[in-house]
């Protein structure tokens, strides 16, 4: 570093060098400390354990009549299982989805029965606008879907968002036909 | 904390002794003889009415926390046995909440104050800044309070403003999950929540003696905008600003006793006496008063990010106030073009207030006719346009063109008229 020699006042040479290097490793190893302290504490916030584990529930489907919606909550939301009618089945498949924010078929909103076939009779989603998370109301909004109260998103039979501020259609949960009646979400 | 010379002298050996380790007297006596400047009306007098708030919260919170229930089955039952059953707890509940009503008033006025004369402007900009934090975290601490009852506002209004987070690119959903610390509102978030509601209050406290710091630094702006030139443009805070400021409190304790007296729910909605419901959203949901002009400002475009991003563009637009504004002069009454967009900018902030309380779908009264005509929707957009003509296109323009009158020489000429020609000139 520097071409004279610095003495402290001990009589010994002063090392830059070595004292940046001393300087450098201190401060990263406070750095990189502080970093996993933080971790912790950071990630405390996240899903606990048992919020994480809180299972799967099942549901029976013939209990739901023809034009009905069922309702159960699932992680703290609801998760909405409409019965639809022929008509409300011919609209969500008529559509033209080309028109839509968030392009999606009736058929790709549908799981495959233990046969491996669809059933359009059934649609399960997750009954959560996905503009800010109000609960949409059924049968209603200018598609004879949903409608949500909060800032007035329409989502049409098929459960998608065909006008006002919400981005996406409502989503479809994880879930299984464990026989040709009872679904199990989760 | 004061930036004038300290005329203190300890009388006693003890306080001397103090004074020589610790000048806390002084500091005191020091804080009570701060030469304020004479002119001072009663728009100034809200900066002491918010310390009282803030005393008034934090003393009623602590006692609410003693007998409040942050889980999710008992929350909304703990505070209607505090309203009903808890000693005076019918007195002290409705202090808390009506409390945070009298609050965020006070706040407003304190702001549009310092809007109106300027107070933002050089050498202020660090206090005014400030400010704007202190009341960014009153918004943080009123959100959350708001959630403990756990009624279907609550719960809802929850929802609703932790989805603001889910609309950040990409890691939107994780970052709310992390906030709500579930896939939804539920107990852990009423948990947090209820710890972070106790934590900010005293965030504000430090950030209020700093602002306070700031303000004895600099001195502070009055009515007329113009800095004291002399001892005889200033008062000593004590007794003249002391009284001025105690007058005014007690008036607006008439008012904060009305309402807590007669009408403590107006200020609530009523919806909020229902307990939280996961599986129903009530069918109009509404913020706190204090919130709807953003609110409105959210609604007002039909895009999700947009519309956040919008929204915290109307308070961030506050911190660069200082550079935004060109003029030189301090206070509207010299700026009379400016007074008047001033006033049109105060009154659209009371438009989007309205138009957040309304469903934007609805027809806007007088202004439509059956369905044709405007409705809130159209509204909002029209107030949050002026609102942000306001700061970026007509406070930097107008510095540049306008023609401010003449501004007096000195406060005391301002009020005495030009006293060095009489050979009188009456005694202080
Ligand atoms: C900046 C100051 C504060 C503001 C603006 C504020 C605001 C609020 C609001 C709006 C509510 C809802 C009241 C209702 O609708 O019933 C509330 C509730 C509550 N606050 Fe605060 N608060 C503040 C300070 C504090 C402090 C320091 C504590 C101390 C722990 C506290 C404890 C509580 C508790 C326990 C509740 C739930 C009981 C209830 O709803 O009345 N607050 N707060
Ligand atoms: S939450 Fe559904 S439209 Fe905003």
């Amino acid at each position: 570093m520097s071409e004279t020699q610095v003495i402290d006042a001990h009589g010994e040479v002063i090392d830059d060098d070595k004292r940046d290097f001393i300087f450098i490793a201190t401060g990263a190893a406070a750095a990189a400390g502080a970093a996993l302290l933080a971790w912790p504490l950071v990630a405390q916030m996240g899903k606990a354990a048992d919020t994480l584990a809180a299972g799967s529930v099942e549901i029976d489907l013939s209990k739901v009549a023809e034009g009905q919606q069922l309702k159960i909550l699932w992680r703290g939301a609801p998760v909405f299982v409409r019965h639809r009618t022929a008509k409300e089945i011919a609209e969500a498949e008529g559509v033209d989805i080309s028109d839509c924010p968030d392009p999606q078929t009736d058929d790709e909103r549908l799981r495959p029965t233990p046969e491996g076939k669809l059933d359009p009779r059934f649609l399960v989603m997750i009954g959560v606008c996905t503009h800010f998370g109000c609960i949409p109301v059924g049968e209603s909004g200018d598609f004879d879907g949903w409608y949500c109260p909060c800032h007035g998103s329409h989502y049409d039979t098929s459960g998608r968002i065909r006008k006002g501020p919400a981005p996406k259609n409502m989503a479809i949960p994880d879930y299984v036909y464990i026989s040709d009646t009872v679904i199990k979400v989760g | 904390m004061s930036g004038h010379p300290s005329t203190y002298e300890p009388k006693y050996g003890a306080t001397k002794w103090l004074d020589q380790r610790l000048p806390i007297v002084r500091m005191g006596a020091d804080f009570m003889t701060f030469p304020s400047p004479r002119n001072l009306n009663y728009w100034y007098t809200f900066g002491g009415i918010l310390a009282l708030c803030l005393v008034s919260q934090i003393i009623t919170g602590i006692i609410l926390a003693m007998h409040y229930v942050p889980h999710i089955d008992f929350a909304f039952d703990s505070v209607q046995r505090i309203r009903r059953d808890v000693p005076f707890g019918w007195l002290l509940q409705p202090m808390h909440a009506v409390g945070a009503s009298m609050f965020f008033f006070a706040v407003y006025v304190h702001m549009f104050r310092g809007l109106y004369y300027g107070s933002y402007k050089a050498p202020r900009e660090v206090l005014w800044i400030i400010g704007c934090l202190i009341y960014l975290v009153m918004m943080a601490t009123g959100f959350l309070g708001y959630t403990l009852p756990w009624g279907q506002m609550s719960f809802w209004g929850a929802t609703v403003i932790t989805g603001f987070f889910g609309a950040v690119p990409v890691v939107g959903e994780s970052l709310q999950q992390w906030l709500l610390g579930g896939y939804a509102v539920d107990n852990a978030t009423l948990n947090r929540f209820f710890a972070l509601h106790y934590l900010l209050p005293f965030v504000i406290a430090a950030l209020v003696a700093v602002h306070v710091w700031a303000l004895h630094h600099v001195g502070q702006n009055n009515p007329i905008g113009i800095t004291p030139k002399t001892q005889k443009d200033t008062l000593s805070f004590h007794p003249y600003y002391t009284v001025k400021d105690a007058f005014a409190v007690v008036v607006f304790l008439l008012i904060f006793a009305f309402f807590l007296f007669y009408q403590p729910d107006a200020l609530g909605h009523a919806d909020n006496y229902i307990q939280a419901d996961a599986l129903k959203t009530p069918p109009h949901i509404v913020p706190e008063w204090y919130f709807l002009p953003f609110y409105a400002i959210l609604r007002a475009v039909p895009d999700k990010l947009a519309g956040i991003l919008l929204m915290i563009g109307a308070i961030a637009v506050l911190f660069v106030l200082p550079w935004l504004d060109t003029s030189k002069v301090r206070s509207m009454r010299f700026r009379p073009v400016a007074r008047g967009f001033f006033w049109i900018f105060l009154f659209f902030c009371f438009i989007l207030g309205w138009c957040g309380a309304e469903t934007p779908d609805n027809m806007v009264p007088f202004m439509s006719v059956g369905d044709k005509g405007l409705n809130f929707t159209w509204l909002s957009r029209i107030a949050t346009i002026y609102y942000f003509a306001y700061f970026v296109v007509i406070l930097p323009i107008l510095g540049l063109v306008e023609n401010p009158k003449d501004r007096p020489e000195s406060i005391t000429k301002a009020i005495l008229g030009d006293t060095s020609h009489s050979a009188a000139a009456p005694a202080e």
